[in-house]
Formats: C-alpha cells, sequence, structure tokens
C-alpha cells in the first residue's frame, strides 16, 4: 500500500486549493476526478490571479498610454516570458492563440498563405509531390488541419503507424520521412494511449531532410515527463509546439504556439488586422515582428495572467515530483485494472514511456455503459474516441474508456476506478 | 444514483437478445447513421409496401446497451404499422427522450420505448437511444413510398 506520506506530491494539502474536488456529484458521491485529459480543474491561485488582474490592472494591452494599459501589457507580457522560461524557450517565441488546435490551424494557415507571401516565406510552400507525415495516433486537431492544408496545396498526406502495443512503428522512419517531406507532425504523449513518442529519432531525420517539426504537446507539457520534469521545446529540438491552458491548470480560452524564431520571422500571418500591424495603408499593409504579427486583436488577458500563475503553480510543486507522482498512478492503475478479467488495455501496459492517460475496454460492456456505472459511483472518465477515431480504428475498437491523472488525484481514486469496472461487470453481468 | 433507473429490465433483455437484427433484403431505403462524439454507428434498411406499410427493418451495428436496445424497440414499434403511424410514434418517442424526464410517456404508443424514461434524464445518453430512429428516418427519406410522410 501507498500511504500518502511517501508520496511525490502532498496530494491532501494540494487539494485543498482545488474546490471543485470536494464536491459531490449523483447524490452525494464524492468526486473522483479522473479526466484531466480532456480539462484540468484550476486551483484557487490561477482564480485569484485572474481576478486580482481583472479588479486592478484590467485594459488593453498594446494600446494607450495610460497606467491600467502600461500595467496590463506588463502583465501579459510577463505572463509570456513566465510561460516561455517553463517550456525552454524565449518569450518572443511564445504566440498567444485560443487553443492548441488554433496554434496547429495558425501553422497550417501560414503554409497555405506563403504560396502569395513573397519570397522570404518561400521554406513554408507546399505543392504537389510535398509530403506531410503525421501519425496514426494523431488528436484529430492535429490530423484534420493536415489534411485540409494538403488539400488546399496539392500536397500529399502520409502517416506512421501504430504497434499493436500501442506504439508508434517508426521502423520505416527513414522511407517515410524523405526529401519529399516538408513537415512532420506528431503528438508528444498521445492523449489516449498515453504513449510518449520518442521526439529524438523523428525530429533527426526530419532536419536530416529539412523539413520541419510541429509538435503537439498538450499531453506532455502539463504532466512533464517521467524521470525527465518540465518539457523543453529548446532541448527538443522541435521548430514548432503547441500547447492549451485549460489541461495545466489554467484557464480555458488561451493556447500557446512555440515558434523557433527565425521561423516566426520568416512566416506570413494566419488571422490579420489589429495589433498584428506594422503599416497601414488603403493600398496594403505590413506586418509586426513575432509575436504580435500572430496575435490579431485585443488579446486574452486575464487568461494569460492566469496560465502564467498555474505554472507558478507547477513549479512550486516543481514538475519532477508531478511526473514521478503520476507515474505511481499510472503504475497503480494499470496493475489494478489489468488484473481484472475481461479488461483489456489499450495502450502500452508497462510504464517505460507512458504517461497517467490509461484507456480500456470491457469484454460484454460498451465503454458508454461503463462510464455510465462509474459515474453513478462519482467517478468522471472519458468515453469515446476521444478525438482520435483513427487511433480507435486502428486498435480496432469503436470506442474506449479513458482514465486520465493528474497531480491532484489520490492512489484511493485509482482504486475507486478499479472497483467501478468492476460493479460495472457485475452490473452488466460478466465477468467472473 | 439510481442507475437502475436508467438501465430498465426491458432495456437490458433487448441488448442482450435485440429484435429484427441482421440486414435483410429487399429493401427499399438504407440509411448509415454514425454518432460522432462516440463513433456508435449504424446501418438500417427498410422495406415499405406500396400502400405505406413498413414491411420489415432490418440493421447491423456497434453501440452502447442504450442504442442497441433502442433500435431493437423500434423494430416493434414500426414493423407491420402505416408509414404515418410510424412518424407519430418517432414524434411520441423524440419528445420522450428530448424532455428531461418531465414528460410522462403513453404506454399505448410507446409500449416498450417507455422504459427509456429514465435516459431522458441524461443529456449525453439522448444522441444514443435516437441513433437508430434516425436512420429509420433517413431511411425512409430514401424510399419511394415512404418518403413523402417522414
Amino acid at each position: 500500500m501507498t500511504t500518502t506520506d511517501s508520496l511525490p506530491v502532498d496530494v491532501t494539502a494540494l487539494r485543498a486549493d482545488f474546490a471543485i474536488l470536494s464536491r459531490t456529484v449523483r447524490d452525494g458521491k464524492p468526486l473522483v476526478y479522473l479526466d484531466s485529459g480532456a480539462t484540468s480543474q484550476r486551483p484557487a491561485q490561477v482564480l485569484d490571479a485572474e481576478r486580482r488582474f481583472v479588479e486592478t490592472s484590467n485594459s488593453a494591452v498594446h494600446r494607450g498610454a495610460h497606467q491600467l494599459s502600461e500595467e496590463a501589457t506588463d502583465a501579459y507580457e510577463g505572463a509570456r516570458a513566465t510561460i516561455a522560461s517553463f517550456v525552454g524557450v524565449s518569450p518572443g517565441e511564445v504566440v498567444f492563440t485560443k487553443n492548441a488546435t488554433e496554434g496547429i490551424n495558425l501553422v497550417a494557415y501560414a503554409m497555405s498563405n506563403a504560396g502569395t507571401a513573397g519570397p522570404e516565406s518561400e521554406r513554408f510552400t507546399l505543392g504537389p509531390g510535398d509530403e506531410v507525415v503525421v501519425t496514426e495516433m494523431e488528436h484529430h486537431a492535429n490530423l484534420v488541419p493536415w489534411q485540409q492544408l494538403c488539400q488546399r496545396t496539392g500536397a500529399t498526406l502520409t502517416w506512421f503507424p501504430v504497434t499493436d502495443e500501442g506504439r508508434l512503428d517508426l521502423s520505416e522512419l527513414d522511407s517515410m520521412i524523405t526529401e519529399r517531406t516538408r513537415l512532420v507532425a506528431f503528438a508528444h504523449q498521445s492523449n489516449v494511449l498515453g504513449t510518449v513518442n520518442p521526439v529524438e529519432p523523428l525530429v533527426q531525420r526530419a532536419h536530416e531532410v529539412g523539413a520541419l517539426v510541429v509538435l503537439d504537446a498538450c499531453q506532455s507539457v502539463p504532466h512533464g515527463v517521467y524521470g525527465q520534469g518540465a518539457v523543453d521545446f529548446g532541448a527538443l529540438g522541435v521548430d514548432f509546439a503547441v500547447f492549451s491552458g485549460h489541461k495545466m491548470l489554467g484557464p480555458s480560452g488561451i493556447g500557446v504556439l512555440y515558434g523557433r524564431r527565425e521561423l516566426l520571422e520568416a512566416m506570413p500571418p494566419f488571422l490579420t488586422g489589429g495589433s498584428m500591424i506594422e503599416l497601414v495603408r488603403m493600398e496594403g499593409s505590413t506586418f509586426a515582428p513575432p509575436p504580435q504579427r500572430f496575435e490579431a486583436g485585443v488579446p486574452m488577458t486575464s487568461q494569460a495572467v492566469g496560465l502564467a500563475a498555474a505554472v507558478d503553480y507547477l513549479n512550486g510543486v516543481g514538475m519532477d515530483r508531478v511526473a514521478a507522482h503520476e507515474h505511481m498512478l499510472a503504475e497503480r492503475a494499470l496493475a489494478g485494472l489489468s488484473e481484472i478479467p475481461g479488461v483489456r488495455i489499450v495502450g502500452p501496459e508497462d510504464t517505460v514511456d507512458r504517461g497517467a492517460t490509461v484507456a480500456f475496454v470491457v469484454d460484454g460492456v460498451h465503454p458508454h455503459d461503463v462510464s455510465q456505472v462509474l459515474d453513478s459511483l462519482g467517478i468522471a472518465v472519458r468515453v469515446g474516441h476521444h478525438c482520435a477515431w483513427p487511433l480507435h480504428r486502428a486498435c480496432g475498437v469503436p470506442a474506449t474508456v479513458r482514465a486520465s491523472f493528474y497531480l491532484y488525484n489520490e492512489p484511493s481514486e485509482v482504486d475507486a476506478l478499479v472497483a467501478g469496472v468492476r460493479e460495472a461487470q457485475r452490473f452488466f453481468g460478466v465477468g467472473e | 444514483m439510481q442507475l437502475e433507473s436508467m438501465y430498465q429490465e426491458i432495456i437490458l433483455d433487448h441488448y442482450k437478445n435485440p429484435h429484427a437484427r441482421g440486414l435483410r433484403e429487399p429493401f427499399d431505403g438504407e440509411s448509415f447513421q454514425v454518432n460522432p462524439t462516440c463513433g456508435d454507428e449504424v446501418t438500417l434498411r427498410v422495406k415499405v409496401t406500396e400502400d405505406g406499410k413498413i414491411e420489415d427493418v432490418s440493421y447491423e451495428g456497434q453501440g452502447c446497451s442504450i442504442s442497441q436496445a433502442s433500435t431493437s424497440v423500434m423494430t416493434d414499434l414500426v414493423i407491420g404499422h402505416s408509414v404515418d403511424e410510424a412518424m407519430t410514434t418517432m414524434d411520441a418517442f423524440t419528445e420522450l427522450m428530448q424532455g428531461r424526464g418531465q414528460v410522462e410517456p403513453d404506454e399505448d404508443v410507446l409500449d416498450d420505448g417507455i422504459a427509456f424514461a429514465g435516459v431522458a434524464k441524461y443529456p449525453a445518453r439522448v444522441k444514443c437511444a435516437l441513433l437508430g430512429w434516425m436512420a429509420f428516418k433517413d431511411a425512409l427519406a430514401r424510399t419511394s413510398n415512404g418518403a413523402e410522410a417522414v
């Protein structure tokens, strides 16, 4: 038995910061929140930071010369610096977006715009004969924008398959990523399988052939990597990366696109309008340097402040501890679920290169029905294809149940999940 | 909470022993419907006589107990009835499902369908219960004898 004293994170103390975790659901059942992969909960510190900003300094940033405008701009740019440092990059390489999906679309549309944007953005142009390489385990957000980009430009989309144990099959790496490849996009950690993908060989091969690398870091930045701590885009050597605020204790409505400075400097804009210009005449306009070039309109400000507070919170705990804590939870969940006859883990069954997202199916009980029984016990999990439909097809299942853990989850909640799955089997008359 | 209020015995019976399952020939209209949030799917065929009677409904698909049982119950409710009667029954079932648990079902119209009253309290599951019905309506619209009534 793991006792709470010996945990990498003092969960009991930490949970007091998350008011929602002490509520009850479905006729008085304590909430067991195992859906942080979809969205995480926010601590009081994040809410306080947002409220403090709105009550003291709220105004439009990068406009006006009044005191509030100065304070708001400082808060906004200060948040950018905090967040940039968290992922090992410079503030000028961090673009705030609505969410990670928008960040990926920003790159995809900038690439289609590159065709008509002049010689300096030529390196982003795509056309027939060019290839974009993704993987079969992508979230729709890192698949559909690339499908669409290929449709608009005539380029071809190809993808790495997934092995039976839920890892990327890189055996054909050199023939998959070739001189024709212009861009390689993949998830750092699968939002379904929990698999942590090997960034290094992909980056190395992509750069060997002059292709750009886009990393979907939505499921890795919030949790860190076991044994490594915080995710460091600089060290990983990727060209672009995205993540979203609401999956890392921060507000919804804010995401981050990281782009290597020289790339952002050469890339044409996606959304245009106020804030992103250098000079505007009736006949035409020129654009501001990055990151402003990619932040058209009045940006989300309290959300940026809130996300920086979330980063401070995570740093306060320590990302190495967060990752270690989740590793322990994943180990416990894999062990507990594997013991149940008729339960199959969809994804790696060990904890090697794997995060604390555990998808599974129960023989004879549809995932919807499993989650309904869990819900009746107060346990919140995700069910369905988790925006990764092709991956589910590849795994031969229409849908899965997904439990995703975070730093505020306790070992007893893993046990509640395991007991809940047994209860679902009992209710539907399957299993032992 | 009352798991049993959602999963009535009737629902579990239809789930374990579905009626009219399997795809059959001949048919006049076919529809493929999918629930994009969960990936559940159904392919459904309908055969309508010249005088507007539903002669057969056949289907196959994959889905949760609610969607499978609801499709099974539907076949009981519509096969052998006129297209107009089937539409009336569908309207009653749809009203029940969208009623957030506030609609009192009429057993004379819905028969086993009243078992789904508990499902209506769970908005996330209403789509499951309506999947087969959506396929039925769409398949009818594709037939020459039934399309007008839809």
